[in-house]
């Protein structure tokens, strides 16, 4: 397929696999988090960690939208689903999400909550059109890719003067997610995570461009390299982190340019512009409650926000305390080290949210990874 | 959440839609965040919104670069 096919060549993955082993100083390490879900998905699918020397890391970041919302809003979503007449509309892998006490949205539906996956906010304004006799929800989830079309099914409800649709916003930034990592004082409970640069999300770049980066570059010293979602990208970006570093010097690079410019989609932008406002502070999974780091609806949308219609409380639930999510979504641990790991919790039953999205860095470890894990101890030992 | 594609338009339809196609895989998309999308355009789709169309030329330097460390590579074997 064009636009994919050319971006997987394997030859060409063995020659930046070359590059990188010859300009990686044999004398330090490198530790890079990929903040993006889809990178993480992609580093284990293609075997990348296989084609870097060992001094250069990868650690996952919270960079998957499914994995970092708290179990309290998903608890929020269930109560929603199980009021009389009501249909909450989400999209698929948020049906699977435990909560503290093993219940799910998918569960919900079983006993009887009507729930409907939708691929597209615009499946769930049709929904509305076609039950104006029932209150459809849009539980609303993700960064800033999911968020401007989640703006335009706001304004279209307006367009059609819908009464019977809202939507339960749950939409988190990236760069404060980014900030927090690097300078939260709650870095002392989890532990210092060495970061030496980042890879910088593909699609959310797309929208909100790469200029949003250069405080990270700038005031934190860390580079940034914008990748694309295929594997020569992330090769080619790891190759220019290492030359940042190597050089000395923290900026950011877009190796994404058939996608990403510096201000982004412009029209997007002011669309969220429009329909949303910060929220002063927003819980994470992992995270805890980070200031400034999501979006609520405005007032002047009011009519059309869940939160108001249905006066849905702050809930904040413990993750269960066996499952390790908060630390690997911080990259202090990695999936292996969770206790419960391929055991309890598998992509068939997770536990934790890192198990439910394929882009969670327990599900993509347990699809791609966890038997090139063992592959290396056996080896070793022989 | 995040795993976009890049898809090729086929035809533009009725509200700023599209009908886009994927290997064979034919879905009609929105066009509501992008602007001036003509047929034969790649653009990336996400939850059934396309958000950003693909710069042919850029994704041409892209892979020129990558076909540069590879000559390069092999003038040194």
């Amino acid at each position: 397929m064009k636009y994919i096919d050319e971006f997987r060549a394997g030859a060409l993955a063995q020659q930046i696999a070359a590059k990188i082993a010859s300009e990686a100083s044999p004398g330090r390490d490198y530790h890079f988090m990929e903040f993006c879900g889809g990178h993480t998905h992609a580093i284990s699918r293609f075997g990348i960690v296989d084609l870097l020397p060992g001094n250069v890391h990868m650690i996952h970041g919270p960079g998957c939208p499914v994995c970092v919302l708290p179990i309290g809003r998903v608890e929020n979503a269930i109560h929603l689903a199980q009021m009389p007449g009501l249909i909450l509309c989400s999209y698929g892998d948020m049906l699977r999400i435990p909560t503290a006490n093993g219940m799910s949205l998918l569960k919900a539906k079983a006993q009887g909550a009507d729930i409907r996956m939708v691929y597209s906010s615009a499946d769930a304004i049709k929904i509305a059109q076609e039950n104006p006799q029932r209150q459809v929800v849009f539980f609303a989830i993700g960064f800033e890719t999911t968020t401007p079309p989640t703006a335009v099914a706001i304004q279209q409800a307006q367009a059609l003067r819908l009464n019977n649709f809202t939507v339960f916003c749950n939409h988190v930034l990236t760069p404060s997610a980014i900030s927090h990592i690097l300078q939260s004082p709650e870095v002392r409970e989890f532990g210092l995570v060495p970061l030496d640069g980042f890879i910088g999300p593909a699609h959310v770049s797309v929208v909100i461009g790469s200029q949003p980066y250069e405080y990270f570059a700038e005031e934190f010293q860390k580079p940034v390299v914008i990748a694309g979602f295929e594997p020569l990208d992330v090769m080619q970006a790891i190759l220019m982190l290492i030359r940042q570093i190597n050089a000395g010097y923290a900026k950011v690079e877009n190796e994404f340019t058939r996608a990403v410019s510096r201000e982004g989609n412009r029209k997007a932008q002011s669309l969220v512009a429009e329909v949303f406002e910060l929220r002063r502070t927003f819980e994470w999974r992992g995270l805890g409650w980070v200031p400034y780091s999501a979006l609520k609806i405005k007032s002047s949308y009011a009519d059309f926000d869940a939160e108001q219609r249905f006066r849905i409380s702050t809930t904040s639930i413990a993750d269960n305390k066996a499952c390790e999510c908060g630390a690997i979504l911080r990259g202090v641990k990695r999936p292996q080290d969770c206790k419960i790991f391929g055991t309890v919790c598998t992509p068939e039953n997770p536990v934790g949210s890192c198990m439910v999205s394929s882009e969670g860095a327990c599900a993509a470890h347990y699809s791609y990874g966890r038997f090139r894990e063992n592959n290396h101890v056996a080896a070793q030992e022989n | 959440m995040c795993l976009a594609i890049p898809a090729c338009v086929e035809q533009l339809t009725a509200q700023n839609h599209a009908i886009v196609n994927l290997s064979g895989v034919r879905k009609e998309i929105s066009l509501a965040l992008v602007e001036d999308i003509v047929p034969g355009d790649y653009v990336i789709v996400h939850v059934g919104f396309a958000l950003q169309k693909l710069d042919p030329l850029e994704a041409e330097r892209t892979l020129a670069m990558f076909a540069e460390i590879s000559a390069l590579d092999n003038n040194l074997l």
